[in-house]
């Protein structure tokens, strides 16, 4: 019967374009990019004619001083960035989970900072920052004080670099937090404030413990994103002072198109991808094993009711 | 629930923290509006006749008139606009009808479990795209041969959103009850006229959601882009950035061109927050 047919094929059917542009362009460029990474290749080549090299990149870049600054400056950065908007934006969200009026405005201009696009943060950023028509220089000159070379000293370049993140992200982290928090149980906060606890107690001892779960899969998800920041980067600094601020992602475009070393951008994108690998991995067993115990605990037999 | 009074302290913190978000963006609006010489100038920042010459500038072969103030009109930035657009928008289309259809069959015919749907966004969102730019040139190049064209770009950006297009479009059709599905059934409905007139009109919020990402992403994305464009399929976050690299830097048109790049999402955050917060909380609370 024909109609039977149709209504066996119907779900391969509706899958089979997504399949398709998957394959053709993601999976298929992802298995290319670590073929690639064996290969002595440049732009000009096609892939067949780049020579067979083994691991050679890869030793390349162990004992490459500059790779290696520039995986060390891309583990500072995601660590302070992430840890610093951690502790700014759980904080907003516990200061600001309260009953006000306008709070859906409030979240629409909070949000503003993420939606708009990379390259016009660093646009907006680098304005700012510079040293002499800058907001930031005048007002210190203004004031007395001395101008800060913000993107011409390493040290101040990797803090503006950090300061326009904390910018753009700990939005991010607000939200889901204030989403968690307004989802806690009354219940719970109604009985600490029954037993006589103070507001820093139920915010230590209840409202922290029973966010956690969706906190460590926010700074799972903040921490994957803060190795892909590449844009805000290239627009203020490019890299520069020296290598103060080439992340990882800056250095793989850099190898690529202006070294034109093309296996070897391809081995450092492996290790990027390595290293996002591990931390993705262990954000899904860590939800999984929470769903595990959401259900040991659905299934338990109800004691007290 | 009343609302408890609060103190004035809480609302000069909120203050604070409304200007600190909105302020460099305010700031840039109020760069774009000013002359350079006023942009220049030592006096306070604030006083100033707006203009609209920038925008002039940036949008002249785009505009009906001729501009007075210009002396020549530079094309590349209108020309990236008008391919910004018509590649997001082809691309976000796509996604959509792909993505959605893709979703309906994991839902409704289980045939690859929710499980795998969700671990390949997961990877795929962790998947940066400084890490695609060496396959993607050469096999673009090499192989498929679209580099330079439009449609190289769009099949990128079409791949890089489709598995969060998914994800997310199949929690919403979760929620259509399949009652209503079995009943169009019985009327006699083929499978894609139940999908096309029962199932996409309830998952609408869903849609809009999945489009205002897929749209913003592909809208501000410059790594990809700026490795796949040619000269006259260049998008604007790619001109901006040429334009940077320039010794003088000309603050008052590049911070016009900024502006019209961030208007489109600054617009989408304002008419649709509600399906945005959605669709970023959907990655860590369960949706």
């Amino acid at each position: 019967m024909s109609i039977a047919t149709a209504n066996r094929l119907t779900p391969y059917l509706f899958l089979a374009p997504a399949a398709i542009v998957l394959v053709v362009a993601l999976i298929y460029p992802i298995g290319y990019v670590i073929y690639a990474s064996f290969l002595d290749w440049n732009p000009s080549q096609r892939i067949g004619e780049a020579a067979y090299v083994g691991l050679k990149n890869y030793m390349k870049l162990l004992g490459d001083a500059a790779f290696r600054e520039s995986l060390w400056v891309t583990l500072k950065f995601a660590a302070v960035v992430v840890t610093a908007e951690m502790i700014i934006g759980v904080g907003l969200a516990l200061l600001l989970d309260r009953n006000i009026r306008g709070m859906s405005l409030l979240r629409t201009l909070f949000i503003l900072p993420m939606m708009v696009a990379p390259i016009v943060v660093g646009l907006m950023w680098r304005y700012m920052y510079h040293p002499t028509i800058g907001i930031f220089n005048r007002t210190l000159t203004s004031m007395g004080f001395e101008a800060v070379p913000w993107l011409s000293d390493s040290d101040w370049a990797f803090a503006a670099v950090v300061i326009a993140d904390i910018w753009q992200w700990t939005p991010f982290i607000f939200i889901l937090s204030l989403a968690a928090l307004q989802s806690l149980p009354r219940s719970a906060l109604e009985a600490a404030r029954i037993d006589g606890a103070s507001q820093w107690q139920t915010i230590l001892y209840i409202k922290l413990p029973l966010m956690l779960p969706v906190l460590i899969v926010t700074m799972l998800l903040r921490l994957i994103d803060a190795f892909k920041v590449l844009e805000v980067i290239l627009v203020m600094t490019n890299g520069g002072p020296g290598l103060a601020t080439e992340i990882l992602s800056l250095r793989i475009n850099r190898t690529a198109s202006e070294f034109r070393a093309l296996g070897e951008a391809a081995a450092m994108s492996n290790i990027l991808l390595l290293v996002l690998m591990g931390l993705t991995l262990a954000m899904f067993l860590y939800s999984k094993a929470m769903e595990a115990r959401a259900r040991a605990l659905r299934a338990a037999p109800v004691g007290e009711e | 629930m009343e609302r408890e009074r609060q103190n004035p302290l809480f609302y000069m913190v909120l203050i604070i923290l409304v200007i600190m978000a909105v302020g460099p963006i305010v700031l840039m609006l109020a760069t774009s509006l000013k002359l350079n010489v006023d942009i220049m100038s030592d006096r306070s920042s604030l006083l100033f006749m707006p203009t609209l010459r920038n925008y002039e500038a940036a949008l002249c072969d785009l505009l009906w008139y001729q501009p007075k103030s210009l002396d020549f009109c530079d094309p590349t930035f209108g020309r990236a606009l008008v391919n910004s657009l018509i590649i997001c928008l082809i691309s976000t289309v796509l996604t959509l009808v792909i993505g959605c259809m893709a979703a309906y069959a994991i839902v409704r015919f289980r045939f690859i479990g929710r499980d795998t749907a969700s671990l390949s966004t997961l990877l795929m969102r962790m998947v940066p795209p400084a890490v695609l730019l060496v396959p993607v040139f050469g096999i673009w190049t090499f192989q498929y041969g679209i580099s330079g064209t439009r449609y190289g770009i769009i099949l990128v950006y079409v791949a890089m959103n489709l598995p969060f297009v998914i994800w997310i479009l199949q929690s919403f059709i979760v929620q259509v009850p399949v009652q209503l599905e079995e009943a169009a059934r019985m009327d006699g409905a083929g499978p894609f006229q139940v999908f096309f007139l029962v199932v996409l009109p309830l998952i609408k919020p869903g849609l809009a959601a999945a489009a205002i990402f897929t749209f913003r992403i592909g809208w501000n994305e410059f790594l990809l882009a700026n490795a796949l464009s040619d000269r006259s399929t260049r998008t604007v976050p790619v001109t901006i950035v040429n334009s940077l690299t320039e010794y003088n830097i000309d603050w008052g048109v590049i911070m016009a061109t900024g502006m019209l790049l961030a208007i489109p999402p600054i617009l989408f955050t304002f008419f649709a927050s509600r399906q945005i917060i959605t669709g970023m909380t959907a990655g860590a609370v369960k949706g």
